[in-house]
């Protein structure tokens, strides 16, 4: 065989019509995907925007410290703010146990066919209008009391608050390794420790932040409390059995008044609302940002 | 559970501090001489003879009788009948997907943590079947201990908090001699020396070979008879192999070890028994021969170990 040199081909690497032709759509397609992408962010910005500016301006000692007062003659929204930490408080502390429970019950020992149906539950929870939820908790705690109460304000935003926290408490327990379960049971050490201590313990920050992100969720909460909590124009420290007021109730009725005074205070309860939820965010993409780095 | 032979009671009680070292009931010599070391439930310390004199004087020993394993409908293991001489290096050799891991961990009934997994036939430790009902698989992993092939300390504890685990989370020890038990532990795993100074330390901080050997000394602190290793170096590079080969050799004197080896080099260095485990047609792995370390390598009886040990097949 004689090996025949092949001739040198030049011009292979230049663009043809065709390949310009594509670049353009190449191009195009991305300044189109990429103003969708802005307009993802206008909503929020802009909502972050307005209330910043509306509600810095009506940010003073009044609104922090002084009950509302009727008509706009002046007041704040200590009630609110001192109604929504309490019955936050308790909704956490009622929807912890619960909802930490379950999802390890779904994810360590239900049988594969029960986890299915309590996560399908969970998630048709998280999937139903919360007001009525707010519905529901009216019928079997407000409607026997013939009174509007805190409790069941409570308890309302617990509901809305399990569902979260199972289903992060069980998304993180699945990342915990296998291999580590299999360590401490290899030692001898029974199921349910190994659980509570191994387990969970390996995947406790997890969970604290599903935790927070419920809090955050529950604290921005509106409709539930309307049937529940009722709003109350009087600052109610630790009687859950009456109404009390919440920064998200505070805001619904002042920003409907006619006085300019209320729709000032709205704005500016408004304001310390979002705070409160940004403040969550961040803290929790700080604390999974500072765990990946790990 | 009416009438429960003596070793039930010796088997779940073992660990448990109040209880004196008792021989099995088939031990026929007694207990080493002088008072027991207050930190152990075992004359550990003392250096034993490279090989047990006699077999039958010491626990550990496991009889295997007709094990079948299935998963589900599959049977991953067929007939495996053999018996793991006690304080001697068992090694199981064989191609990937014969069951190795399998018949390991039913000898202390991890396999039961896969759903569906079933077996017949039947396993005694010391005599005692460790499938009948009246055993607590809890108190049969406190005897027979386990090291896996990638090392798994606990990320969330410390190096002192990953060996004092299994004797703090079975709640059987307070700390006076649980520092003992601890620095006894990473003695014998060889690894005091290294992080004597850095026990607060967390145990994922250490090399991967230091956790492997964090593993072993977390696996003796609850004071085991038997330590299972599924490739236990197969993660680590050749230095680090080559300190846990060296650990299980001054292991053997006080512990049975059963060990699944990828490695022929490995299982024919350190192992005193070598069982061959190769695949049938219906994928169901079966034992081909077990015989001394040193038959099965320059001698053995079957053709398939013969091909196998040579490198001609798997």
């Amino acid at each position: 065989m004689v090996a025949v040199t092949p001739a040198v081909r030049t011009g292979r690497l230049t663009g043809t019509r065709s390949a310009n032709r594509r670049t353009r759509t190449d191009k195009a397609m991305r300044f189109i995907a990429g103003l969708a992408a802005v307009a993802c962010v206008i909503p929020l910005g802009a909502v972050l925007i307005f209330v910043t500016l509306n509600g810095i301006s009506a940010l003073n000692l009044d609104l922090l410290t002084k009950p509302s007062r009727a008509q706009g003659i002046g007041g704040g929204a200590a009630a609110a703010i001192l109604g929504s930490i309490q019955m936050v408080l308790l909704a956490t502390v009622v929807a912890i146990p619960f909802g930490v429970l379950a999802g390890v019950y779904v994810r360590e020992f239900a049988s594969a066919r029960v986890a299915r149906a309590v996560r399908f539950a969970a998630d048709v929870i998280v999937g139903i209008p919360s007001i009525l939820i707010g519905i529901f908790v009216f019928t079997f705690l407000v409607l026997p009391f013939k009174q509007y109460n805190a409790f069941a304000g409570s308890i309302a935003l617990a509901v809305i608050m399990v569902p979260v926290i199972m289903r992060t408490t069980e998304e993180i327990l699945k990342l915990v390794p296998v291999s580590l379960r299999e360590a401490s049971l290899a030692l001898g050490i029974p199921m349910w420790r190994t659980v509570f201590s191994v387990v969970i313990r390996t995947g406790l920050p997890g969970i604290l932040t599903g935790i927070m992100l419920a809090v955050a969720r529950a604290a921005g909460e509106t409709a539930p409390l309307l049937f529940t909590a009722l709003g109350s124009r009087f600052v109610n420290v630790g009687d859950f059995s009456k109404p009390m007021d919440a920064l998200p109730l505070f805001v619904y009725i002042n920003a409907r008044q006619p006085y300019e005074l209320q729709n000032q205070q709205a704005w500016g309860a408004a304001f310390l609302l979002l705070l409160f939820v940004l403040v969550v965010n961040v803290l929790v993409r700080a604390r999974t940002a500072g765990r990946r780095a790990q | 559970m009416k009438d429960p032979e003596p070793m039930t009671t010796e088997l779940g009680s073992q660990a448990s501090p109040t209880t004196e070292t008792a021989p099995p009931p088939n031990a026929a010599v007694p207990t080493p001489a002088g008072p027991a070391p207050a930190t152990l439930g075992r004359p550990a310390l003392a250096p034993a003879p490279s090989r047990p004199q006699n077999d039958e004087a010491t626990s550990g020993r496991i009889e295997i009788e007709g094990l079948n394993v299935f998963y589900g409908n599959f049977r991953a293991i067929r007939d495996i009948s053999l018996t793991v001489k006690p304080h001697a290096i068992t090694a199981i050799i064989g191609p990937s997907g014969c069951g190795k891991s399998t018949f390991l961990r039913t000898l202390n009934r991890m396999h039961e943590l896969t759903p569906n997994a079933h077996l017949d036939g039947s396993i005694k430790l010391d005599g005692e079947d460790i499938y009948d009902p009246s055993v607590d698989p809890v108190a049969l992993r406190r005897v027979v201990g386990m090291v896996f092939q990638r090392p798994n300390p606990f990320p969330t504890m410390s190096i002192y908090d990953n060996v004092a685990s299994g004797l703090r989370l079975t709640g059987r020890r307070h700390a006076a001699d649980l520092e003992a038990i601890v620095e006894q532990s990473l003695r014998r795993a060889a690894l005091w020396d290294e992080v004597k100074d850095k026990l607060q330390s967390g145990g994922t901080s250490l090399s991967g070979g230091q956790q492997q050997r964090l593993c072993i000394a977390r696996a003796l602190a609850v004071d085991p008879e038997v330590i299972l290793m599924d490739e236990p170096a197969s993660a680590l590079d050749p230095v680090a192999t080559l300190k846990i080969e060296q650990l299980m050799a001054e292991l053997r004197a006080n512990y049975t070890i059963v060990i699944v080896t990828h490695n022929m080099q490995q299982a024919s260095r350190i192992s005193d028994y070598t069982a061959f485990f190769t695949m049938g047609e219906d994928r169901a792995g079966y034992l081909v021969e077990m015989d001394e370390t040193v038959q099965i390598f320059t001698n053995p009886k079957d053709q398939l170990t013969e091909d196998y040990v040579s490198g001609r097949f798997g």
